[in-house]
């Protein structure tokens, strides 16, 4: 099967559940298991997170996800044109956090590279990040 | 987001229900900070066994209330029956600060006899 999708919201706090429900959604097509859907979940919302906290902070701006349905391959890519990530390899190390004002456990990359099979970030200062995750529905891992 | 407070002599009991984000989890901050407050709490213990999602905000709440509790001199525990959930926090290693549990009342009977 072959299909995609995109949404565009603003970067809202109260739409990290719209984004991970409407992959969910989408995603069900394949027809994944609860655990597989519920892996899926988890890592757009804390990528979706991260573009609200870190990409915008205490602006506004969009943030995009789109999602593509290759076979039984789906993937995920979550965009923003926030302020980016000086330092990737050392933001996706566990327990990292940028944020000082706010409770962060600085797991946001390790459970999206422990729920999903592959994840890259891409991101340039004040540009913005681009996070593409991928995972192949139907293999019992 | 469901939040439910009950207070079982020093010990306050947050029961949670629905999805717990960084939406959720920012709501479920300023209630249980306004309750540890104006009710001279000493323990806390979040009840996850009606959760239906959690990501990693839900680890960062804890560790806050953790470092209040903490440094008021009680104890935290947790109360989560999903495998997804513990491994999150198992993961985060929440488990080596506080102590998870199968039931309130496991929980209860732990907290009061620490």
């Amino acid at each position: 099967m072959e299909n995609k999708m995109k949404l565009e919201f603003l970067s809202k706090s109260v739409n990290e559940s719209f984004a991970r429900a409407a992959v969910a959604a989408f995603v069900s097509q394949l027809d994944p298991t609860l655990e597989e859907l519920a892996d899926i979940k988890t890592a757009v919302s804390e990528a979706v997170t991260n573009a609200i906290v870190h990409g915008y902070g205490h602006t506004e701006g969009i943030v995009t996800v789109s999602c593509r349905l290759e076979g039984q391959l789906v993937t995920v890519i979550i965009e923003d044109k926030g302020k980016g990530i000086e330092n990737v390899a050392l933001a996706t190390q566990p327990l990292y956090t940028q944020s000082t004002d706010r409770e962060r456990s600085g797991m946001g990359f390790t459970v999206m590279e422990t729920f999903m099979d592959s994840m890259t970030v891409e991101s340039s200062p004040e540009k913005g990040t681009v996070v593409t995750l991928t995972k192949e529905i139907g293999i019992s891992s | 987001m469901q939040i439910a407070l009950k207070l079982n002599q020093r010990t306050l009991i947050v029961s949670l229900g629905g999805e717990l984000d960084h939406h959720g989890a920012e709501q479920i901050r300023t209630v249980i900070e306004r309750a540890i407050t104006e009710r001279d709490v000493k323990n806390l213990i979040f009840d996850f066994s009606n959760l239906s999602f959690m990501d990693s905000s839900g680890i960062g709440m804890i560790i806050g209330r953790y470092k209040l509790i903490h440094s008021l001199g009680g104890s935290v525990a947790l109360v989560c029956t999903s495998d997804r959930m513990k491994k999150l926090v198992t993961m985060s290693g929440l488990t080596r600060l506080i102590a998870v549990y199968q039931s309130v009342e496991q929980a209860l009977t732990e907290v009061k006899g620490a």
